[in-house]
């Protein structure tokens, strides 16, 4: 019945402008990503060093430096989602515009984390259908009208590509797309809160190069709209899309740039030795 | 050399094979020892009646095992109703929201719970949970109640089918993986709206087997059940009426009064009926586990 109803509903696409609802309105001027003298230890080692740094808004900002720097840290930090990992200490302040991310109330962080998307590095569809998984974040921020929810559900498939492929199965788990489709799926629910960041850990490491592409565009396009932080191992990627560029080694912040200068002067010997690759 | 090696390859798989076969055996060998049994009163008195008629007086050779059908009934859904959230709402605190050294503390309790004889319980049940049901509950509702109750029994059997609910649905949940908590968490969600759309949605199947093998336990619980329930051969109305489980019938009458011929024989139907109730309730289950999972 209501898979009924939901292709009764979708059949009249009416292409009218989507304005997305009043309490996801982004503000007028989007607002940049502080992090103040900023460490982390979990259980006494300390993985993140006195890192200062701030993320332009509507770029794609690419945290880079080997494996086990503290990159992935660091952009949990970023939505507080290392709160999740036992032990872990934090000292410092990180700041979306004048807000406090790292020391406020659990009720403001799960506004917060509304305001800051996150695109896993591997594909995590919710256990619930393809419609509910985009739904899923509205309704547990009060979106409870099932007319807007669709209107969102659409809109949002269609900014991700996926609306013509899924169009006539919304109803069905989402479990059962391929993975690509799965990584935009969690893309477009991430945007269907209208974040004002997204980040993305290594979000297309797990895909194939034709999804991969498909995905890297995506971030592209949507620089205009939101402010993208991504971590990536391939420095290929970095180069092929990074405006703004972050290095870390361990646990330090090394050098931090526009991807111009990073890639092509870097200042320092560090950094020049991880882009030649004698670091990895 | 080789050839050695490659004989006790064969005996040991040879032997292995064996014990499997002998294990499943036995459960055939069981349904149909049992069956043999009560071969005798199926043959007297139709299946139906047995099953539909309240009368139970042995020596007047009348077997009605509907106030034991029901007495297990009861208990078993008055315990599940009581253990389920409970034990629900316990493995959410414990995965989703406890810190590691209570997790360090509580786990352990759970398994000793979980493996004390059931004597102790019903020790327990009668010590503590019948005389609060006969002086501080029943009053309320009844006007006289010895505490040896329905009630009583699922109470006691309640609390001994939390420990092993806990444990298997903690197991289930800390198997969802964190990157899907994580991307709950990200849109914002708080923890008890991950709790509730994301891992028990997850762990749905889990939940659904969990709770048949824990009323799989509280059907052929016997001894903890027996020392509670009042052990009365009529159909309970209420909770505060007494009840008479099957297994407690088979544990109380088994091995006196076997003079008469038909009465033993009602015993091995008691018992024939509560195998076959266990096994196809298993095997149903796992046909609707089945259909939940492809879902």
């Amino acid at each position: 019945m209501r898979k009924f109803i939901l292709r009764k509903f979708f059949a009249n696409d009416n292409n009218e402008a989507f304005v997305p609802d009043a309490k996801f309105k982004h503000p007028d001027v989007a607002p940049e990503l502080t992090v103040d003298h900023f460490n982390l230890s979990i259980e006494g080692s300390p993985i993140l060093k006195d890192v200062s740094v701030t993320i332009p808004a509507n770029k794609i900002t690419c945290i880079i430096g080997p494996s086990g720097c503290g990159k992935s840290t660091l952009l949990k930090s970023l939505n507080r989602l290392s709160d999740t990992i036992e032990g872990v200490k934090t000292t410092g302040d990180i700041r979306i515009g004048d807000t406090s991310i790292a020391n406020c109330s659990m009720s403001d962080l799960v506004e917060l984390r509304r305001r800051i998307g996150l695109v896993p590095q591997r594909p995590t569809p919710l256990p619930m259908s393809i419609y509910g998984n985009i739904a899923y974040g509205c309704k547990i921020h009060g979106v409870s009208s099932r007319r807007e929810l669709r209107k969102i559900v659409r809109h949002y498939l269609k900014v991700v590509g996926l609306w013509d492929e899924v169009k006539d199965r919304l109803t069905s788990p989402a479990t059962k797309l391929s993975i690509g489709q799965q990584q935009r799926l969690c893309l477009a629910r991430s945007l269907a809160v209208e974040p004002e960041f997204i980040l993305a850990d290594e979000a297309t490491s797990a895909l194939d190069p034709v999804s991969s592409k498909i995905v890297e565009d995506l971030f592209v396009k949507l620089k205009e709209q939101y402010s993208i932080v991504m971590v990536t191992h391939t420095l290929r990627q970095a180069l092929r899309i990074a405006d703004y560029v972050i290095f870390i080694y361990m646990g330090e912040v090394i050098e931090v740039g526009d991807a111009q200068q990073v890639f092509k002067n870097p200042k320092n010997e560090l950094t020049q030795k991880y882009l030649s690759g004698a670091i990895s | 050399m080789s050839n050695l090696r490659i004989i006790k390859d064969r005996t040991a798989s040879g032997a292995m094979r064996t014990v499997t076969i002998v294990a499943l055996a036995f459960v055939l060998v069981m349904g149909w020892g049992l069956y043999r049994k009560s071969a005798p009163i199926l043959s007297e008195i139709p299946l139906w009646d047995l099953l539909t008629d309240s009368t139970w007086q042995p020596f007047k050779n009348k077997f009605g095992f509907f106030p034991f059908v029901m007495g297990t009934i009861w208990v078993t859904v008055i315990a599940v109703i009581i253990a389920l959230p409970l034990s629900l709402f316990t493995a959410v605190f414990l995965t989703e929201y406890s810190r590691r050294f209570v997790r360090k503390i509580v786990y352990p309790a759970l398994d000793i719970l979980a493996s004390l004889p059931s004597v102790i319980y019903g020790v327990w049940g009668t010590l503590v949970v019948v005389p609060w049901i006969s002086d501080k509950l029943a009053p309320y509702f009844v006007s006289f109640s010895t505490g040896y109750t329905t009630l009583a029994a699922g109470i006691v059997l309640s609390i001994m089918i939390l420990p092993l609910l806990v444990s298997l649905f903690v197991e289930l949940f800390t198997s969802v993986s964190n990157e899907l908590r994580d991307s709950s968490y990200a849109l914002g969600a708080t923890r008890w709206q991950t709790a509730q759309s994301v891992v028990l949605r997850k762990s749905l199947p889990g939940v659904f087997a969990s709770v048949v093998l824990a009323i799989s336990r509280a059907l052929g619980e016997t001894i903890a059940v027996l020392m509670v329930c009042g052990n009365l051969p009529a159909v309970p109305h209420s909770v505060f009426d007494s009840c008479y489980p099957i297994p407690a019938l088979i544990a109380n009458n088994y091995g006196e009064m076997l003079s008469l011929p038909m009465y033993e024989s009602a015993l091995m139907f008691a018992a024939l009926l509560l195998f076959v109730v266990v096994l196809v309730f298993n095997l149903a289950s796992r046909l609707v586990l089945r259909k939940i999972e492809q879902k």
